[in-house]
């Protein structure tokens, strides 16, 4: 177990590799309830979640959910987030464990509309089942459609008699969905989920795992590809700000770099030689220092050994040569495209 | 319960005696710890190694770990097999995973080494003490 934001969390449960290749091949189960959620309620809900984002959150349906950012006024990163529209004048945030303080003063204090934003954390339980087998698992627990719900979409409905609201989205690259319910049901619906897949081999998957499949995707983590002094534009976001959509904070910033263009930019690249690249390992370039290691590892379904990294914009393109410095050993690595790993829609 | 026939350090190696020879790897407190093995970086046949220092690694998905040389002497072999199946390392920590073979250059260092037992209540106090 170690302590994460004040919780206790499983790295693992019966290995990461195992829990890896559940997520990737059948279903996983993740008890992400250390995440954080923030609740903006009024007339003018839509109008701060507009103001506060760099997606258009103004233009969401009711029952959507989309990925976004919460940025300074300098560009910077506040917290990545996803925003789903209950109603017109209900929007609910799902924000990262350690910085939920911090966004929610954020949006506070960048609230000059008829709405109010609430910290509501406490009152939600999150789980994630996410894999091939996670709609299977989870459609014997509702009466409700679950195929209906499209990717980033949402409905409120009872699943295992516990109502909840039911998103299909996730941080594996898998298919999957997200739950969100009362705290006191936690028990009974973490092993109604086990219990229901169980026939496809369901595994309790912990942070280790979660951290794998993420990286195989190529999502951002907050801390290593994202934070204050990172620009969405830097880290490859560029598709959740929406400039057209007028003025938000951080816009003129944004607007500023667009212009200047960007002197770093984060790309994937993948061990040649003998080694493994980590977070925060320095990375080389003909022999200099010229950027870091946001996110390393071995990637179990790949097999081989995978980062994110941060380069010169003009050097961080796939096919570019570097050298990983680990343990102050320059070890031969390759810049490639990302998502490493994309799951075949069948 | 840890081989009766190997002696064990404190950063979780174990060394059994063989001829003039030891034979090291890392103990299953340590497998465990680290989780699913996928790379052992091992010093080359012929290396001299020093007690108490950084020999090689042994990285798990989520983590890397120094492997300290249990004893002195000179690398005399080491797990070949390791390179394509490291986790054997988890599978077999006191057997099949062994790291290397050390030629003793100073075999009286094997008498300051823990005992089983010792380890096995070394081991104890780490998991309860935080």
């Amino acid at each position: 177990m170690v302590d994460f934001g004040g919780w206790h969390m499983p790295v693992e449960y019966s290995g990461i590799l195992g829990e890896h290749a559940a997520v990737r091949t059948a279903v996983g189960l993740f008890d992400v309830s250390h995440m954080g959620e923030i609740e903006i309620r009024g007339a003018e809900a839509g109008a701060l979640a507009d103001h506060v984002t760099t997606n258009s959150a103004g233009k969401l349906k009711t029952g959507q959910a989309q990925y976004s950012a919460l940025l300074y006024e300098h560009g910077g990163f506040v917290d990545d987030i996803l925003v789903h529209k209950i109603s017109s004048e209900h929007y609910f945030l799902c924000v990262n464990a350690s910085n939920q303080e911090k966004d929610y003063r954020h949006l506070a204090d960048s609230n000059r509309f008829q709405a109010a934003a609430e910290l509501t954390s406490d009152r939600y339980t999150q789980l994630a089942v996410q894999g091939p087998l996670a709609l299977a698992t989870l459609q014997k627990l509702t009466d409700a459609g679950l195929d209906a719900i499209r990717y980033y979409h949402f409905i409120d409905h009872s699943i295992a008699g516990v109502r909840a609201l039911i998103a299909r989205t996730g941080y594996t690259g898998e298919d999957g969905f997200e739950i969100y319910f009362a705290p006191e049901h936690s028990e009974r619906l973490w092993n109604a989920i086990l219990d229901a897949g169980q026939e496809f081999g369901i595994k309790p998957c912990g942070l280790g795992a979660r951290n794998t499949l993420r990286l195989e995707a190529g999502m951002a983590l907050y801390g290593h590809e994202i934070h204050a002094s990172i620009t969405p534009f830097e880290a490859g976001l560029g598709w959740i700000v929406k400039m057209e959509k007028g003025e938000f904070i951080g816009r003129a910033a944004l607007a500023r770099q667009k212009e200047q263009g960007i002197a770093r930019k984060l790309i994937g690249f993948e061990m040649t030689g003998r080694g493994i690249g980590r977070d925060d390992y320095e990375v080389f370039l003909e022999g200099v220092p010229a950027g870091w290691v946001t996110s390393g590892g071995p990637s179990p379904t790949l097999k081989r050994n995978i980062g994110m990294c941060y380069l010169p914009a003009d050097k961080a393109a796939a096919g570019q040569r570097i050298e990983i410095v680990v343990r102050n050993q320059p070890v031969e690595a390759v810049t490639r495209t990302m998502p490493f790993y994309k799951r075949t829609i069948s | 319960m840890y081989p009766q026939d190997q002696h064990y350090t404190k950063q979780h190696e174990w060394v059994r005696v063989a001829g003039d020879a030891g034979i090291v790897g890392i103990t299953d407190y340590a497998q465990q710890q680290l989780g699913d093995i996928v790379y052992v970086d091992l010093p080359r046949v012929g290396a001299k190694v020093e007690q108490g220092k950084v020999m090689g690694s042994v990285e798990s998905v989520k983590a890397v770990s120094d492997i300290y040389a249990p004893v002195s002497g000179e690398v005399a072999e080491t797990n070949e097999a390791l390179a394509a199946s490291p986790e054997k390392l988890n599978e077999s920590p006191h057997e099949g995973g062994w790291l290397v073979k050390i030629r003793l250059s100073v075999p009286d260092e094997i008498q300051g080494l823990l005992s089983a037992a010792d380890y096995e209540k070394y081991v104890a106090e780490e998991e309860t003490g935080h």
